[in-house]
């Protein structure tokens, strides 16, 4: 009983921490995801356009977008964190903090989401750009009249996917300078060894990732015919 | 108003076609018939654009289409519709977006959008579909809406890509029945590639015969099934079994004479007996069409096809 009253008490004082932290999370999360969409989503149409099978295959250009891609891919995110420090100091003007861990979960995230909303392109059944080919559209119209209203269920899930993985990593860059949720439990948690925000720090983040899934979900089933 | 000379295509150095020349007149039903992989639907896919030839001519509506640019192929193609095996519909979008689809790509006011949806959606009986989606019609549906997206431009030829190979009979035959009204009503030329032997006797009226990438056979619909050579007859599938011994005669009896007691009549004339050893009666085109093998001795041959050349309208040959 007087366990359970100290569980109260603390977690009451650690509400402030906790909601600034989530605060934080949220920005971080989705405003990366937003614009690692954006980038994301002109890379998939390049990678649409130039593949072999492609509107306009282009090998070059699939070929050099393919690789970097990969390579970007290939880094550990934490890694990528430390890596991008230059690049986030000259683009931010400091590498810590919520605002700068946008730039690594961004640059990290959209190479990531280039290959989802590739692979919702390539969902399209070919003879239905076929046949709007017989009809005389133009390979402009093809992408935004054909190719991007048939994948917007399959984007959209894409997007949840993405967000769910950014809300994950935005936790890992909170251990390296980055705020948040990770953070918390990384400082309090970890070295102060505070199982109680250990506990709240995880159970905020499966509430989010519930939430964001739901929404996606929903989202998917109205729009998808 | 199609045009193909010496047309042949090489893909990964292997003939694909090779050298077809044809002329399909305006209004008329045709059919490029072949096996699988025989190359027909290339072919079909050439006279819009969609694959390139390498060699020969091909000119559609007077306009060669190798040396097309982007866009005026695509202007030739908004002359052009076309409906495919898998219906190829947008699953996003529903009926009537579908088929205000290349309307609205080529920039139609709305007004006019509405009002030739409308008329097309009256010709394919399915004003009551009109706000549903792909994924609620059946095969059959999915495949009027995507024969009227293909009239939405008012095109004066319309390509048919296997349209009916994933449907049922029934529904076959109501689909064969919308393109003849298409093709009687609004003067669409219509060329049709299939592999059903069916779909060609019912609706076509010339016939273009592919094997491997070589025509094997061209002309009309009753010359193809009803004298078949001997490639026709590997191709069909109908290898006649005939008695070597006595003569062979192969009558044809062309639709005006088909139901005539023939047959039947010449052995009571002529008081003689004789064996039919193969024979079959098809429905071309609406019209009726027969051909019969009779065996009989070598001796009474003469008095058989000297009855049949006096007394009847069968045309004849000796085996």
């Amino acid at each position: 009983m007087e366990a359970l009253v100290t569980f109260f008490e603390k977690s009451l004082a650690m509400k402030s921490v906790l909601m600034d932290a989530l605060l934080e999370t949220l920005t971080m999360s989705l405003v990366s995801t937003f614009l690692a969409t954006l980038i994301g989503f002109v890379l998939a149409i390049i990678l649409i356009t130039t593949d072999k099978n492609g509107i306009a295959p282009n090998a070059y250009t699939y070929k050099f977008l393919d690789v970097t891609i990969n390579m970007l891919r290939s880094f550990p995110f934490i890694i990528l964190i430390i890596v991008l420090f230059p690049v986030t100091k000259f683009l931010v003007g400091k590498h810590t903090g919520t605002f700068a861990m946008i730039v690594p979960l961004t640059i990290g995230t959209a190479p990531f989401i280039a290959r989802m909303i590739e692979g919702a392109f390539k969902e399209v059944d070919s003879s239905v750009v076929e046949a709007a080919k017989s009809f005389g559209t133009s390979k402009f119209q093809i992408i935004f009249r054909v190719l991007l209203p048939e994948a917007y269920p399959s984007i959209i899930s894409a997007i949840t996917l993405s967000l769910i993985i950014i809300v994950g990593f935005s936790a890992m860059a909170g251990t390296v300078g980055g705020g948040g949720l990770g953070a918390v439990a990384m400082n309090y948690g970890y070295y102060r060894f505070d199982g109680i925000y250990i506990f709240w720090t995880v159970f905020i983040l499966i509430v989010l990732v519930q939430i964001f899934q739901s929404i996606g979900d929903f989202l998917y089933k109205i729009i998808k015919h | 108003m199609i045009d193909i000379k010496h047309l042949s295509k090489y893909f990964n150095n292997q003939k694909v076609l090779d050298d077809i020349s044809l002329h399909v007149n305006a209004g008329e039903i045709f059919a490029i018939v072949g096996h699988s992989g025989a190359g027909k639907s290339t072919l079909l896919r050439c006279i819009n654009g969609l694959e390139s030839y390498s060699e020969g001519n091909l000119s559609v509506l007077d306009k060669e289409v190798k040396t097309l640019s982007a866009s005026e192929l695509n202007s030739l193609r908004s002359h052009i519709g076309m409906i495919f095996q898998n219906f190829s519909l947008l699953n996003q979008k529903n009926v009537y977006d579908n088929i205000a689809l290349p309307m609205s790509v080529w920039g139609y006011d709305k007004d006019a959008i509405q009002k030739r949806v409308d008329e097309l959606l009256s010709l394919i009986g399915l004003e009551h579909k009109k706000f549903a989606y792909p994924k609620e019609l059946s095969g059959g549906q999915k495949q009027r809406v995507a024969i009227a997206r293909a009239l939405t431009l008012n095109p004066k030829i319309l390509l048919s890509d296997e349209a009916t190979s994933a449907l049922d009979p029934n529904t076959t035959k109501s689909i064969l029945e919308l393109l003849q009204e298409i093709n009687a009503k609004l003067g669409v030329t219509i060329i049709i590639v299939t592999h059903e032997m069916d779909v060609v006797k019912k609706v076509a009226s010339r016939a273009l015969l592919l094997e491997d990438g070589k025509v094997i056979g061209l002309g009309r619909i009753e010359e193809l099934f009803l004298k078949p050579d001997e490639k026709m007859m590997k191709f069909l599938g109908e290898d006649e079994e005939l008695p070597s011994e006595g003569a062979n005669i192969r009558l044809f009896f062309p639709s005006n004479v088909s139901y005539q007691p023939i047959v039947t009549q010449m052995a009571r004339e002529l008081d003689l007996n004789f064996n039919i050893v193969w024979g079959k009666l098809e429905k071309l085109n609406n019209h009726v069409v027969g051909s019969l093998v009779i065996n009989v001795d070598e001796q009474t041959a003469n008095v058989v096809t000297h009855y049949l050349q006096t007394k009847t309208e069968v045309i004849w040959e000796i085996l």
